[in-house]
Order: structure tokens, then C-alpha cells, then sequence
């Protein structure tokens, strides 16, 4: 049986600490994760060739390994060249840099699907190319990007959870602590199972908000 | 008299090639104030490719382009300000299509000319309003009908109080019942003054609008002139052939009786 007092009184305190922690895990790599995700896309699309191959490279590596490795190195391998970050910034970069290359492929799809008329019109007004991405290419393109980039986000809320491993202890650190100590498990991670859900619905349900205000009639 | 108009686009010897096929050949001609210039030929000649050399959407190989005076090709002044004084109408439109009908002619006096937000709507309804559709200023394009679209797409051009337009082929992607509003306003620019260069297959337009017709064929201007020297007394039997093959597909609807 699950006890509720149980969950009330030992399990639910520290749990929150841990969701507030993970909530700004979120807060702060989603939105940041997104803007590096445009900078790479347009780098790769519109970049000369060396930052072209850089943007390409960078995308290839961070997608290429495993994001727990990234964490490890930022964390526990940095140190030995004398840069030093406390776990949760550790975490927060590790997750912006990981979701960045994850963004920057479904926006450079989108960039990729904007006829070549549009960027050929703005120039035609006298737009240089800074203003012709600006204005014209990029808002059509980050809509079009939108259900791809609401998947990478929504993932990030649930790899947050591998923030635990470099020690900054969030939801999942802070739930593995009471099952280890009272030796229950499946009621503390359904528990947390069930925060993730509830996190998730959130942010889905906020990013389809988003996606309807902004839709556009034959757009999309 | 024509010949004291001043110099508004002069081409001179434009050359361009796409790997080892040459698509212009040394193209040179020259547009006054208020010249309405055709380009004819048949398809793959390189007109679409001539007007993007104008404004440098294609960088030609060879040769010069002055507006007003000042050369445009190999210039020290950024290419923006001189695009911004030479319209281009597409023949796919390409509106933006993320912004309303009032917001795609806005959208470059506000970034490109830095007008203000409020004098650049005023201009941008009036401009809508010269083209009959201020009706229509906050639809989206997706909203529009093609002939709607390309007279948008007209009004964003000459919002920016171009000193010449282009057209390329205009009127190309549009059902035939929709191709006499898009003629009816390029027409009406012409009665008012505008200096055009278009691109079209609209021989009656052609013919009743153009103060020269340019024929052109495998990239290069085989001969130009007046209307009716080129319709009724070419100088070479392929213009000729070219003339009526185009004039029974297209017909003559438009033919000014004179």
C-alpha cells in the first residue's frame, strides 16, 4: 500500500526542493538552448564556409555523444584545466548546448523550406541579408520549426533529470535520496513519474498556445 | 522630345554564364524617363537572368549597369541603395508571406528607408489604394488570389519610390481571367510615367503600352524598335515568326484600335 503520510510528510518537502531546482534547470536552458539552436541554424545556412564546417561540427558532436558524457566532461573534466562550475551551472550549460544542436536541426529544416523567392524579394527592397534573415526568413521559419523545437523541449524537461549525475540535485536526485534511505521505491518514483507528467502537460499545452497565437493563414 | 529625356538604366554589354552555357552575350541598352521597354524571346533566352543582373540579384560576368548616372556594377555605395531605388516585380509574387498585404509594403520603408511606423502605413495604404485594394490590407497572401497578390506585390515596389521597375513576366503565373487587373495597373503606371522594364509573353500589352520592344533570342538582342515597326516591318524573319507564334497563343485582346 502507499502510504500517505509517507508521502506527505518525508517525501513531498524535499521533492519540491528538487522540482524548483528543476524548474529553473528549465527555465533557463529551454529559451537559451533555442536562441543558440537559431544562431547555429542560420550560421550553418547562411555562414561562409569556416563557420558553416564550425556549425555543422558543433551539431555533429553534440548530437554524436551521449549527453551524459557532455555533463561528465563539463563537470568532472574541466576541472583539470582549471575551469571550475558549480553543478548546477554545470548541468544548465551541458542541457543549453545539447539543446542547441537539437533546435538548430529542426530550424535549419525550416530555414531550408522557405522558398528562395522570399530571401530574393527582401533583397530586391534593399534588405541586406542581416535584415532579410531577421524580418523575412526567420519568422517564418521558427514557426515552421515549432512543433520540432516543442519535442526538443519537452525532452529537455525529462533529461533534466540527468542533472542528478553531476550532483546538482533536482527532482530526480532529491527522490533518489528518500527511496535509498527508506528503501521505497516505486512509490517515490511513480511519484516523481507523475511530477514529470504533470511538467510535461504544462509546458506541451503552453507550446501549443504559443504555436495557435502565432499561426499564421498559409503559413505553417 | 524622346531623345531629351534623361538617362534613367543604362545596360552595357552584360554578360553572363552559367558553367559553359553562355546565357547573356554582351546585352546593352539604355531606358529614359518614363520609357515603357518590353522584352521579348522565347524562353531560356535569358531575359528573367537580364533583369536580375540589373540589380545584381545575379552578379554578371561582364559588363556595366549605371542608374541615374552612377554606375551600379563595381560601385563603392552599398548595392541595398540602389535596389531600393529599382522595383522588381516577380512572376511568382513572392510576397512575405508571414505578413499581411499592408505589412508586406510597410515592412521595407520601415527597415530599409527607416520611415517612421505610422507615415510608413499612411504610404503603405496609399499605395494599396492605387491598386484597388485597400480592402484587402490585412489579409495575409494565402488569403489573396494571384492577381491580387501581384498587385500587392506592385504596390510594395513602387512604395519605395523606385526610379525604374522591373517585371518579369508579370503576368506568367496567373489564370487567364486574372491577368487583365494585373495589366490594367502596370498600364495605368505608364499613363502616369513610371520607367518600366517588363519582361512578357502579353504581346496586345506589348503593343499597345511599350514605347520599344526588345527581341531577344539565345542571349542577345537580335533587334529592337518601336511597336509597330516590329510587328508590322521586322527586320528578320525569326522575330517575325516568333511575333505570330505568340500572338495566337496569347492573343491579341488587349490591341489599342489606332
Amino acid at each position: 500500500m502507499i502510504e500517505f503520510s509517507f508521502i506527505n510528510h518525508i517525501l513531498l518537502p524535499p521533492l519540491l526542493k528538487g522540482v524548483w531546482i528543476t524548474i529553473k534547470i528549465i527555465i533557463l536552458s529551454a529559451p537559451a538552448g533555442l536562441v543558440l539552436g537559431i544562431l547555429i541554424a542560420v550560421g550553418r545556412v547562411y555562414g561562409n564556409r569556416i563557420i558553416s564546417f564550425l556549425c555543422t561540427a558543433y551539431t555533429t558532436f553534440f548530437r554524436g555523444t551521449p549527453l551524459l558524457v557532455q555533463l561528465f566532461i563539463l563537470y568532472y573534466g574541466l576541472p583539470s584545466v582549471g575551469i571550475f562550475f558549480s553543478p548546477f551551472t554545470a548541468a544548465a550549460i551541458g542541457f543549453i548546448l545539447c539543446s542547441g544542436a537539437y533546435h538548430s536541426e529542426y530550424i535549419r529544416g525550416a530555414i531550408q523550406s522557405i522558398k528562395k523567392g522570399q530571401m530574393m524579394a527582401a533583397e530586391a527592397l534593399g534588405m541586406n541579408k542581416f535584415k532579410a534573415i531577421l524580418y523575412i526568413i526567420l519568422p517564418q521559419a521558427l514557426r515552421r520549426a515549432i512543433p520540432g523545437c516543442s519535442n526538443e523541449i519537452t525532452s529537455l524537461v525529462q533529461y533534466s533529470s540527468l542533472a542528478y549525475m553531476v550532483t546538482c540535485i533536482e527532482l530526480t536526485g532529491a527522490g533518489k535520496i528518500i527511496a535509498n534511505r527508506y528503501f521505497k521505491y516505486t512509490e517515490v518514483f511513480l511519484v516523481i513519474g507523475i511530477i514529470y507528467l504533470l511538467m510535461v502537460s504544462v509546458v506541451t499545452k503552453f507550446l501549443d498556445m504559443l504555436e495557435k497565437k502565432l499561426k499564421i493563414p498559409g503559413l505553417g | 522630345m524622346p531623345e531629351e529625356k534623361k538617362i534613367i538604366l543604362q545596360v552595357e554589354d552584360i554578360c553572363k554564364k552559367y558553367g559553359k552555357e553562355e546565357v547573356l552575350k554582351g546585352i546593352s541598352f539604355e531606358v529614359r524617363k518614363g520609357d515603357t521597354k518590353v522584352i521579348i524571346g522565347p524562353s531560356g533566352t535569358g531575359k528573367s537572368t537580364l533583369l536580375r543582373c540589373i540589380n545584381q540579384l545575379t552578379i554578371p560576368d561582364k559588363g556595366k549597369v549605371w542608374l541615374e548616372g552612377e554606375e551600379v556594377t563595381h560601385s563603392k555605395k552599398s548595392i541595398n541603395q540602389f535596389r531600393q531605388k529599382i522595383g522588381m516585380v516577380f512572376q511568382d509574387f513572392n510576397l512575405f508571406d508571414h505578413l499581411t498585404a499592408l505589412k508586406n509594403i510597410e515592412i521595407g520603408l520601415i527597415k530599409v528607408k527607416g520611415i517612421k511606423k505610422e507615415e510608413a502605413k499612411k504610404k503603405a495604404i496609399e499605395e494599396l489604394r492605387q491598386v484597388g485594394l485597400e480592402q484587402q490590407a490585412n489579409l495575409y497572401p494565402a488569403q489573396l488570389s494571384g492577381g491580387q497578390k501581384q498587385r500587392v506585390s506592385i504596390a510594395r515596389a513602387l512604395a519605395m519610390d523606385p526610379s525604374v521597375m522591373l517585371f518579369d513576366e508579370p503576368t506568367s503565373a496567373l489564370d487567364p481571367e486574372l491577368i487583365g487587373e494585373v495589366l490594367e495597373v502596370i498600364k495605368m503606371l505608364a499613363i502616369k510615367g513610371m520607367t518600366m522594364v517588363l519582361v512578357t509573353h502579353e504581346m496586345g500589352f506589348a503593343r499597345s503600352v511599350a514605347n520599344e520592344i526588345i527581341f531577344m533570342e539565345e542571349g542577345k538582342i537580335l533587334e529592337s524598335g518601336p511597336p509597330y515597326k516590329l510587328f508590322n516591318n521586322p527586320k528578320y524573319e525569326r522575330t517575325k515568326k516568333f511575333l505570330k507564334k505568340i500572338t495566337e497563343l496569347y492573343g491579341e485582346s488587349d490591341e489599342k484600335n489606332d
